[in-house]
């Protein structure tokens, strides 16, 4: 009995989970354009996503910023963690403690901050400034991966390369590096699940005629969303769920405990 | 871990290439924004052909970027702050006043304009003097009153007053207009103040009336009220007049009225900002746009009533007199319309509408 | 590692220079127009604003809200969590997994599948009907909004919650047992414990997100419910009041900063 309780739990919060899901999936296949009237079947939406402009664009906008400004934090959090580590502790506290501050804060106030800033500089709103508020907060994530990597380092490999006569570039990217890899590509990931799902922050930095998939569906909202975006929608669910189902099945054949010690799936590292 | 991040990466890479690729030209100018030839435009939302737009760009080949606001209110910040340039924009009477006071717009060139010289009515320009003497900075696009849209399978008495909106029977049934001045004229009208009253009393009464009323209103909304009015979601509706023909056309039991208290009646102008990049595209757009052909087939998608008298011709004699399409407002008592009413007093609307939508 | 002080400085000037750039100056900002009128004089009038009864009445409707979800979210999380870590390493990977799932859609469009699901000629009403039961009423009230934020936030309260109650070795709790604690007082003196570092940074993941929102009370709220964040956005989009904006801002930050202030508290309590 308790079992069953425990499953049925389980499912309903699954459920919970995932009824919103069900209806876009649902939606995506609707003949009628406004929601919850279901007037019959069509794979109508999946053709003209392609073809619609202003979708693809925005799909465009929103996976080359987050490829961009997660590649781009990550090569400056990686020179600022090598040279976080050699600081005093005293520096070494205020720079962390600025490094937060992103993820700490509020979004909408991260996201004005930014604004004013853009405003007082000038700068044109647009491509560029979504790009660079997008490093901005996803720099702490990336750091705060590498950070525990590193701290947890053995220095006396790369002494070891460099007794060896290993030039101190060479040593890092072939004993350093290597070791550092998982926390930077965690970091990365993370960084750029992040970058892919914020509204607030682009809402506030973007300009006339750039949108990414967030700030469409924003205005769609209002006017009813296309069924295209369901369709989109749909595709992406199909494509994470596929690759999260291959990864596990991989995983499973050649599991080890992991670093931590606990039985808590990889996955929980790139987790945003 | 490393192998299967990898993975993703290259898929994520694969994809963003492949969008790319999928529409090349056009939107790698947008993004580099390297070549120049581009319209901005910033518009109510759902107020133009689709088409219009598409045959223009082919016709010229300005590439138009083209933005939706959904109030007046939301559009001033973004062009006063000069965070997005836009070339060219269609604000309400009352906020193209406040924007030329505060200089944001520049005077236009008529002789680059003959087609909205010669097609648009001239009752239509006399009433743009009200809020731009002279006429020099905006050319009118629409027109229109506010009503009531309302479900006659779920109303049952006839709809001819604004009371109708504080009736209890209609309880979470009523749409009300999610902007400031559109909300306070109700109110304004129902009590026979003006709608451009700055006297702190009647304001407050109608804050008070807007506060009575809240428990019944089921949401505050503007372009949402087209699809919850045709989905049944609702019973009752404010909304601009040219909504009406569209949904009748969407749900054969929603009609339209204009209570008999009065209401609004607006006019919508194109205006070019002072810090326009294009402004040469935006004269041959808004050129465009007042062609009786091309204003024709505006009317005939966004069914707003057109000031453009020659594309009024063109129209079908039911069209033509249709009494929602085209009212005859001399039948109506009491129409009014927004002036600007001064930075104080846009604070003092600010703040009572904060105070109706926490109380 | 890095042996010079200018290499060390090398590495670290693309990121403080960025920190210092697009974290520091524009948080200064914000403080600047909080504190300024429009001409430019010092004022604590912005500050002061949230004392006005509408702002207050926000600020508090905001806290009661956010406290209600994050309650919910721990009530809900925590037993979840536990079933979680009596499964084996391979199913639980799958369940977290399903949980880690839907954040990678998009937030705004799932919200507004609850729209959908929750309207009066919605998914759950015409079920409701369907089995003749009563419809219920709730969209454009504060019960959608806590649905809202319950929905969006519960993988942030999951996720660090498995991972602490994971982490705890079997063998404390058989310890407990065989000293002769039963079920119950095993969770309150040694489980409960144990997890209270997950439960604390489930809380600030929830909470903060849950204060500070402004869509979510926008897509479930009708627009009729006005928490603080919507009046700051109100007052950069629409009132083009950026003093008084920064100052609410401000006082959304002091929220943010006593929240800190309380977790690290607890994490000092925990390490001694």
């Amino acid at each position: 009995m308790s079992r069953f309780l425990k499953k049925l739990y389980v499912v309903l919060i699954v459920i919970f989970m995932y009824a919103p899901i069900a209806v876009m999936i649902v939606q995506s296949f609707n003949q009628s354009k406004s929601r919850g009237h279901w007037t019959g079947f069509t794979l109508e939406w999946y053709i003209s996503l392609f073809s619609d402009e202003s979708i693809m664009a925005a799909l465009r906008n929103t996976l080359t910023i987050a490829l961009l400004s997660s590649l781009i934090a990550t090569a400056i959090s990686l020179l600022a963690c090598l040279a976080i580590r050699q600081m005093t502790k005293n520096t070494r506290t205020v720079v962390m403690g600025i490094t937060n501050i992103p993820m700490l804060n509020a979004d909408i106030v991260t996201g004005i901050s930014m604004m004013l800033l853009f405003l007082s500089m000038g700068i044109k709103f647009g491509y560029g400034s979504i790009l660079i508020a997008h490093i901005t907060f996803n720099i702490p994530y990336v750091i705060l991966n590498i950070m525990p990597r590193l701290n947890s380092l053995d220095n006396s490999c790369f002494e070891a390369a460099r007794d060896l006569g290993a030039s101190p570039v060479y040593a890092f990217f072939h004993v350093v590096l290597p070791d550092l890899m998982p926390g930077v590509m965690s970091g990365m990931l993370m960084a750029f699940t992040m970058s892919i799902d914020d509204f607030i922050i682009t809402h506030f930095t973007k300009g006339a005629g750039v949108d990414t998939l967030s700030t469409k569906i924003y205005t769609e909202v209002r006017k009813g969303i296309k069924p295209e975006m369901y369709a989109l929608s749909t595709l992406i669910f199909g494509a994470i769920l596929i690759l999260l189902l291959l990864l596990n099945f991989t995983k499973n054949g050649s599991r080890k405990k992991n670093k931590t010690g606990t039985n808590a799936p990889s996955i929980l590292e790139i987790a945003p | 871990m490393k192998k299967t991040l990898s993975i993703i990466i290259t898929v994520i890479i694969a994809v963003a290439a492949i969008t790319a690729c999928g529409s090349s030209d056009k939107t790698a100018e947008s993004t580099t924004g390297s070549s120049d030839n581009q319209l901005y435009v910033y518009n109510w939302g759902e107020y133009i052909d689709p088409e219009v737009i598409t045959m223009f760009e082919e016709e010229t080949g300005i590439n138009v970027v083209y933005d939706e606001y959904e109030t007046n209110e939301i559009m001033y910040p973004k062009v006063a702050a000069g965070a997005s340039r836009y070339d060219c924009i269609c604000p309400s009477d009352y906020m193209i006043r406040k924007m030329i006071q505060n200089d944001l717009l520049q005077p236009l060139d008529w002789s680059r304009l003959p087609n909205a010289t010669a097609n648009i009515g001239k009752t239509y320009m006399e009433q743009s003097e009200t809020f731009d003497p002279g006429n020099k900075y905006s050319i009118p696009y629409c027109w229109g009153t506010v009503g009531i849209l309302y479900n006659t399978t779920m109303v049952d008495e006839p709809v001819d007053s604004w009371n109708i909106l504080w009736d209890p029977k209609y309880k979470d049934n009523i749409l009300m207009q999610d902007s400031v001045r559109d909300a306070f004229m109700i109110p304004l009208i129902m009590n026979g103040d003006s709608v451009n009253t700055t006297d702190p009393d009647e304001l407050n009464d109608a804050l008070l009336k807007l506060e009575e009323q809240k428990p019944l209103v089921q949401a505050y909304v503007i372009d949402e009220v087209r699809d919850k009015m045709i989905s049944g979601e609702s019973a009752l509706g404010v909304i601009f007049s040219g909504e009406a023909l569209y949904t009748a056309e969407e749900n054969e039991n929603l009609d339209y009225a204009i209570p008999k208290e009065g209401t609004n009646v607006w006019i919508d102008s194109w205006v070019i900002p002072k810090n326009a990049e294009h402004v040469d595209n935006a004269y041959t757009f808004l050129n465009y746009l007042a062609r009786a052909e091309i204003a024709k087939m505006n009317f005939d998608y966004i069914y707003y009533p057109t000031p453009n008298t020659a594309a009024w011709e063109l129209l079908d004699d039911d069209m033509k007199y249709n009494p929602i399409a085209f009212p005859d407002l001399t039948q109506y008592d009491n129409l009014q319309t927004y002036t600007y009413l001064g930075e104080d007093m846009d604070k003092t609307y600010d703040n009572l509408w904060i105070k109706l939508k926490s109380y | 590692m890095i042996r010079t002080k200018k290499i060390r400085n090398l590495f670290a000037t693309p990121y403080l220079s960025w920190a210092i750039i697009f974290i520091i100056v524009p948080l200064v900002m914000v403080i600047w127009y909080g504190f300024t009128d429009s001409d430019g004089a010092l004022t604590f009038a912005n500050i002061a604003s949230i004392a006005r009864p509408e702002f207050m009445k926000s600020l508090g409707l905001s806290l009661l809200l956010s406290l209600i979800s994050t309650v919910l979210c721990l009530i809900i999380a925590y037993p979840l969590c536990m079933i979680l870590t009596e499964k084996k390493a391979g199913k639980a990977g799958v369940v977290i997994l399903l949980f880690i799932l839907p954040m990678w859609m998009n937030t705004l469009l799932r919200t507004m599948a609850w729209q959908t699901i929750l309207e009066k000629t919605g998914i759950l009403n015409i079920f409701l009907n369907f089995i003749h039961l009563p419809s219920i009423y709730i969209i454009n009230k504060p019960q959608a909004i806590i649905i809202g934020m319950v929905y969006n936030f519960l993988p942030y309260m999951v996720l660090p919650l498995y991972t602490a109650l994971s982490r705890i070795d079997d063998n404390v709790i058989n310890a407990a047992r065989d000293l002769g604690a039963n079920k119950f007082q095993t969770f309150l003196h040694v489980t409960l414990p144990l997890s209270i570092p997950g439960i604390i940074s489930g809380i600030t993941m929830v909470f903060i997100p849950a204060l500070t929102t402004f869509v979510l009370s926008q897509m479930l709220g009708g627009n009729k419910i006005l928490l603080i964040g919507n009046i700051i956005e109100q007052e950069f989009t629409q009132a083009y009041d950026w003093h008084l904006g920064s100052g609410l801002s401000i006082i959304l930050m002091v929220f943010i900063i006593i929240n800190m202030v309380v977790e690290a508290a607890f994490d000092k309590s925990d390490e001694q």
